[in-house]
């Protein structure tokens, strides 16, 4: 009795399978079908993704989105051989670098910071569909950001020397270049106060920082989902059906809502502060986040941007998550953030030699 | 139609038996069974919180005027830069949280934490936003929310948004010495036992200076009592600070409120200008 049962519950359940696989194939993109899932149905998402890459947000102005292989086998040679040679020992005995730094384009600053032994910016270019990519930007098709509307002109020109999330780590032209930079903490770049990475590492939208670091891991449940940025231990919780935060409650990495369509996560995020300004972007920002597993080891990760205060039309950029086996180890920055103070008291130092120099001179 | 009366009688009566079985194993009451989750361990996850003064002070103690003292005409008063605060930065009473009652020092140490309690604004952790370490993170007064299925268990604090992956594999010892340390974790019955090590010497236990070295060991118990009650134990051994491991328990309630979540705490940035504020161009007036 027992063997027919299993016999005749076994037709329809083929049948069913069969189905859904021919319907799978129809509604969603090639290669979800196959990809490991969670009791509750939707894809697996869940890993440590390390994604360091030499693909930058923007191509080269002309260029197109696809590198040719040749084309990227060039450029990740060239990458391996500035970073041979950026890995050679320093010379202990070296003098220090002249006033006003040795104008080496190094990481922090032009003074000689790391070599980069130190460093983990990623070796070749993103992947995606196979090949690789040049940019990220998909959507307007020249892969650039688009123009700043004439008010986020006025603001960048009006709110110098004030903090962007997406700024990078060496992002520090001097101070000369820009006066008041020094001037007081709030002044300084994020990750310099140890608030958020650089380069806009947890975003959202989440970028490589091109520098070291890269690493994020994703636990997901069916309530929420949760996205660790390691730097600087920044967990993103995304509550999943959930209505948004009010609109007095501003946020960080502002406030995440997710739903599933088909097996994509789909994150929609708005409630930033004013404090991140993205590219110069205001706290109005809407972040719309596509999360797809295209196979065991990789994330596909699309990311649409809209704030009409800023650019003329909303944008969209992508790239691929790849898996990584390493641990994500405590990034304990502010606790150990000697440099923050002494930049201040450095600038601070520079302000009196000034002002004994002014004064001998009268 | 497929099941007979006794199968379906067999079927039942097994599982009450395989129910009863490992409820014995646990060690429980077998008065609560907890919702599983994915994986069919007890479900922990939501949004938890401490309701009591652990934070302020682990042992039993009085009110007192404020964490900050200094010596009065009859007795202490609060120190000159807490005084503003009034009664707002004086400390609730508690019986304490520790298992018999007192943290068993070794001599030299207790010597130690009392000075710890005496420069509290200069030396606790918690006055710069650092990282809580564990078990403080646990009941500083603020929520946290645990992750878990069958695969993974994550736990984020919305203090100073610390985060802690508990590895459910072997991860081996701790690479590095951090300041949330290291977590593996297991189930014994009902319990989620997580052993904790690879701390730094730089986190405290309360507002009070009790204190541990980087040989500290934790070992956490958190086991689900009601619908909305975990009940959480730490093991704390430290043979470079304390005469023998010694223990706290206490309730987690689960935030019910709608729409319950972890918000921003990024602290850091609340600190900036005790931290750097003399460092501004024009600091400003005091």
């Amino acid at each position: 009795m027992r063997h027919r049962f299993v016999a005749l519950a076994g037709l329809p359940a083929i049948a069913i399978l069969l189905l859904w696989t021919a319907f799978s194939a129809v509604a969603q993109p090639a290669k979800t079908h196959g990809v490991r899932r969670m009791p509750d149905g939707h894809p697996d998402l869940q890993g440590t993704y390390d994604v360091a890459t030499l693909t930058p947000l923007e191509r080269p102005s002309g260029s197109k989105l696809v590198l040719t292989k040749e084309e990227a086998a060039k450029l990740e040679t060239g990458a391996a051989l500035r970073r041979a040679q950026g890995d050679q020992a320093l010379k202990g005995d070296r003098p220090a670098p002249p006033k006003g730094g040795d104008g080496s384009v190094g990481a922090a600053g032009n003074v000689g910071g790391y070599n980069s032994g130190w460093l983990d910016p990623g070796s070749t270019y993103n992947v995606v569909d196979g090949e690789k990519r040049a940019g990220m930007i998909i959507d307007p098709q020249d892969g650039r950001v688009p123009a700043l509307t004439p008010e986020a002109a006025q603001r960048a020109r009006t709110a110098r020397a004030r903090p962007q999330s997406d700024a990078s780590e060496s992002n520090d032209p001097g101070l000369d270049k820009t006066p008041g930079a020094y001037d007081d903490p709030e002044r300084r770049p994020l990750g310099e106060r140890c608030l958020l990475g650089f380069g806009s590492t947890s975003g959202p939208p989440a970028l490589p920082n091109y520098f070291y670091n890269n690493l994020h891991q994703i636990v997901q449940t069916p309530d929420a989902v949760m996205i660790l940025t390691e730097m600087v231990h920044d967990a993103r919780i995304v509550r999943m059906n959930a209505e948004h935060l009010p609109k007095t409650i501003r946020q960080w990495m502002g406030d995440s809502v997710g739903h599933w369509e088909g097996d994509t996560l789909v994150v929609d995020t708005t409630n930033f502060t004013g404090k991140t300004r993205f590219r110069g972007a205001t706290a109005d920002m809407h972040v719309i986040e596509r999360f797809t597993r295209v196979d065991d080891r990789t994330l596909l990760y699309r990311f649409t941007i809209d704030d009409p205060a800023t650019w003329t039309k909303p944008w969209t950029g992508e790239y691929t998550w790849p898996a990584t086996d390493e641990h994500i180890y405590e990034y304990a920055c502010h606790e150990g953030n000697y440099a923050l103070k002494d930049i201040l008291k450095g600038a601070r130092l520079r302000d009196k030699e000034a002002a004994a120099a002014a004064k001998a001179a009268k | 139609m497929w099941v007979s009366i006794q199968n379906l009688m067999k079927v039942v009566f097994a599982a009450v038996l395989l129910a009863a079985a490992a409820m014995a194993l646990a060690g429980q009451t077998a008065t609560y069974r907890a919702p599983r989750a994915d994986g069919g361990k007890p479900d922990l996850n939501g949004i938890w919180q401490a309701l009591n003064e652990a934070n302020y002070d682990l042992e039993g103690h009085n009110a007192r005027p404020a964490m900050a003292l200094r010596p009065g005409p009859y007795g202490p008063v609060p120190a000159a830069p807490v005084l503003a605060l009034g009664a707002v930065g004086s400390v609730p009473p508690s019986l304490g949280v520790v298992e018999g009652g007192e943290i068993p020092y070794k001599p030299e140490a207790l010597i130690k934490k009392k000075e710890n309690q005496e420069n509290w604004l200069s030396r606790d952790p918690e006055i710069k936003c650092y990282l809580p370490g564990v078990p403080r993170a646990t009941y500083i007064p603020q929520p946290f929310r645990i992750f878990q299925n069958a695969s993974q268990i994550f736990i984020t604090y919305q203090y100073a948004g610390a985060a802690r992956n508990i590895f459910l594999k072997d991860p081996g010892p701790a690479p590095v010495d951090s300041w949330m340390g290291q977590s593996f974790g297991h189930w014994e019955g009902e319990t989620l036992v997580v052993d904790v090590t690879g701390f730094n010497d730089q986190s405290w236990f309360d507002r009070a200076g009790n204190f541990h070295s980087d040989a500290l060991h934790v070992v956490e118990r958190y086991t689900r009592i009601s619908p909305d009650v975990i009940s959480y134990e730490a093991t704390i051994e430290d043979p470079q600070v304390f005469t023998r491991p010694w223990k706290i328990s206490m309730p987690l309630y689960r935030r019910q409120e709608k729409g319950a979540a972890i918000l921003d705490f990024k602290c850091v940035e609340f600190v900036e200008e005790l931290m750097y504020g003399q460092w501004r161009k024009k600091p400003l007036d005091k």
